[in-house]
């Protein structure tokens, strides 16, 4: 019985930390321009596409999959900053909604005319591996992914810390017209920012690919999984969305363990309830001043 | 003089709306001598568009046998009901008005009741290939002919080959854990399953059953529950994408059971399973209708599908073919493409020679054929074949399976 706690919570940690990868594009973008992407799972899936053809032409293994699909995406969502969503960041909320339900729509349509609507699996050796540590055995590929996706999100932690850029961005999200000020050049902060999230979004999408089978309906899911982490987290804290990652992703795992795997989803919607009740800031948040 | 009414505007509302109700309402366009036009309503886009595509493929390859054969002209119109069980009656009311005057569909329970409905306003007779839901022949519908087995009798000979399977094999498994997908199909056959197994006294005694979400795409926990349950039998119910996620978890987490018996569900068969397990989908056993692999015609039928349309002649495409055999010798007996005399046609339906394994081919009066057999396949060298019953075998049983670690 030990083994098999040991076995279900090591799995629930490891993929949420990849879950916390996803929920940290959607936390950085929502804290620096307080614009909500809800376009996000479908930039994960696009990372998905993404792994599935670089494993498919050339083979590479899961880890190497992730940095392309992030340079990838970064250049799109930098292009989608600056060309389309840049117009909408001073108009009302509901406007940017419809702009995003909007680019969900149409990747996903755009997905199924290119891709169809058949899973896209990837079958490597790894796909059948375990690492054994004693009693617990530990997925190959989630092993991959967990540490890959953990390396990015401390880089991506000292690179905001450390960096000029880092350090601009932080202050766009600070105080607006301070950073203006001090001559920060906003609207590229703005463009980087969304290059960095969907970034995020697409090397998570990745490092998932050789998990999950490929298709374009499972959009809506990390989409509401990200909404989750960042809510629990408390939106646009990215220590948050590490450990809301890890917290949801471990949760869904015990829940289905303990009382039902078809309740595991519902499990963490209750723990979003909770939390909104108890800290309606998140567990990492601050108050809106 | 008179006084000449000067209508309300209730009343031209009243004559608006009778007249647009007039105007939409399905009804077919015959023409005598042209071919007879057949609906087929699928889902071809959509979640479950696999299944959907190779029944369509069944459905083309059984239209251009008939054709060599020098049967009779039917012109094929398809409709997708793009995986949404309530598009059924529109795509069906759509091909009606189009002047289809037999429909073919749909693949699944959902649809099919709710083509079913269009059929019956419109009088139109409907054929189901594929759909297993016992309600459809329960609702009093009069224009369904179900070349399918229902939930129960699916289930009852799925149970019984289970239960044989200690007598052919030697090996007598004690314990068995249900893993099953959480929606109206799952919950239905495990239902199907508990009433069963003790109806049928077989000697297995189930521990758990595990529930899963049908949106699930992770699978460790629920494999991993199961495992701790200590069963020497995994009877999973499943579709085909969670077959492949329970099997590579069972090779990751090491579990070897002495058997994988599904009790009547898709997957395990399809060429998607064999081709993303190779050798790790060997060994899986499931109880389905299927063709006859003893039957001649059959084995050619299935040979050429193969080659012809480079798929596997797998449920989907086997009462698919069988659907289009079926219409084709009602429309011929019927002579005519007016609905009611097809439907006359079908009602005396007796086709002893067909793919399918079990007895002739008839519809009782609420239109269901009860001599569908239902056989034990197992995945064998990448590709499934019948291990049982008896009088359809090609092959011998492998249980205790080959342990995934020894292969």
């Amino acid at each position: 019985m030990t083994a098999l706690y040991l076995n279900v919570i090591s799995g629930g940690i490891l993929i949420g930390v990849v879950y916390a990868l996803i929920a940290l594009g959607l936390t950085i973008i929502f804290g620096v321009m307080r614009v909500v992407n809800f376009a996000h799972g479908e930039m994960v899936v696009i990372g998905m596409y993404i792994g599935y053809g670089l494993w498919s032409a050339f083979k590479l293994p899961p880890w190497m999959l992730a940095p392309v699909a992030a340079a990838l995406l970064f250049a799109l969502g930098y292009a989608l900053q600056l060309g389309i969503v840049n117009a909408f960041i001073d108009r009302p909320q509901h406007a940017q909604f419809v702009l995003f339900i909007s680019f969900a729509l149409m990747i996903t349509g755009l997905h199924l005319a290119l891709f169809g609507p058949d899973s896209w699996p990837i079958q490597m050796v790894e796909s059948m591996q375990s690492y054994t540590i004693g009693p617990v055995r530990l997925d190959v590929l989630r092993s991959q992914a967990a540490l890959m996706a953990l390396l990015l999100i401390i880089g991506l932690m000292l690179f905001l810390r450390f960096s000029t850029l880092g350090r601009s961005i932080r202050a766009a999200a600070d105080n607006l017209i301070g950073a203006q000020v001090i001559g920060i050049r906003v609207r590229k902060v703005y463009a980087v920012t969304a290059g960095i999230g969907m970034a995020c979004a697409g090397a998570a999408g990745a490092l998932i690919a050789p998990i999950f089978d490929t298709q374009p309906f499972l959009a809506t899911d990390f989409t509401l999984i990200a909404f989750i982490i960042v809510i629990v987290g408390g939106l646009g804290s990215l220590t948050g969305a590490l450990l809301g990652g890890v917290l949801i992703g471990l949760s869904e795992a015990l829940a289905a363990l303990m009382i039902s795997p078809a309740l595991k989803t519902t499990f963490s919607y209750a723990l979003l309830v909770l939390v909104l009740l108890l800290r309606p800031n998140g567990l990492f948040g601050e108050p809106e001043r | 003089m008179t006084k000449r009414a000067i209508p309300s505007r209730r009343d031209l509302l009243a004559t608006g709306a009778g007249a647009l109700a007039t105007s939409i309402l399905p009804r077919p366009v015959f023409s005598q001598g042209a071919p007879v036009k057949v609906g087929v309503i699928l889902y071809l886009s959509g979640v479950q568009a696999f299944m959907g595509q190779q029944t369509r493929k069944g459905n083309d390859f059984g239209a251009k046998v008939v054709k060599e054969a020098g049967g009779p002209a039917m012109e094929f119109i398809y409709g997708d009901a793009e995986s949404k069980p309530e598009n059924g009656r529109i795509v069906a009311e759509r091909l009606i008005r189009e002047g289809c005057t037999l429909l073919i569909g749909t693949n699944d329970s959902g649809s099919t009741i709710s083509v079913a409905q269009a059929a019956e306003a419109a009088k139109i007779p409907f054929l189901i290939n594929i759909a297993s839901a016992p309600q459809i022949t329960e609702q009093g519908f009069t224009q369904i002919f179900r070349n399918f087995t229902p939930a129960g009798t699916l289930v009852g000979n799925a149970v019984a080959r289970i239960k044989e399977l200690g007598a052919t094999t030697g090996v007598e498994p004690k314990t068995a854990v249900i893993l099953h997908v959480n929606d109206t199909f799952g919950q239905g056959i495990m239902k199907g399953v508990d009433v069963l197994w003790d109806k049928q006294q077989v000697p297995i005694k189930i521990l758990d059953r595990i529930g899963y979400d049908v949106r699930a795409r992770d699978l460790s926990v629920e494999v991993a529950k199961a495992k701790a349950v200590g069963a020497d039998l995994l009877m999973p119910i499943t579709r085909v994408s969670d077959a492949i996620l329970i099997i590579r978890e069972m090779v990751k987490q090491n579990w070897s059971p002495m058997g994988i018996i599904s009790p009547g569900s898709p997957g395990p068969y399809e060429k998607a399973f064999t081709d993303a397990l190779g050798k790790y989908g060997d060994g899986y056993m499931s109880c389905v209708p299927w063709y006859n692999p003893t039957n001649k015609r059959a084995r050619e039928i299935a040979s050429r599908f193969e080659k012809e349309m480079d798929a596997r002649f797998d449920l989907n495409a086997v009462f698919a073919f069988e659907a289009v055999e079926i219409a084709a010798d009602a429309i011929k007996r019927a002579k005519s493409n007016e609905p009611a005399a097809i439907h006359a046609a079908l009602k005396t339906t007796d086709i002893a020679d067909h793919i399918s394994y079990g007895g002739p081919i008839r519809f009782d009066e609420k239109g269901q054929n009860n001599n569908i057999g239902v056989v034990m396949l197992q995945n064998q060298n990448g590709k499934p074949v019948v291990v049982s019953p008896a009088d359809a075998s090609e092959a011998k049983a492998v249980f205790p399976f080959v342990p995934f670690d020894k292969r």
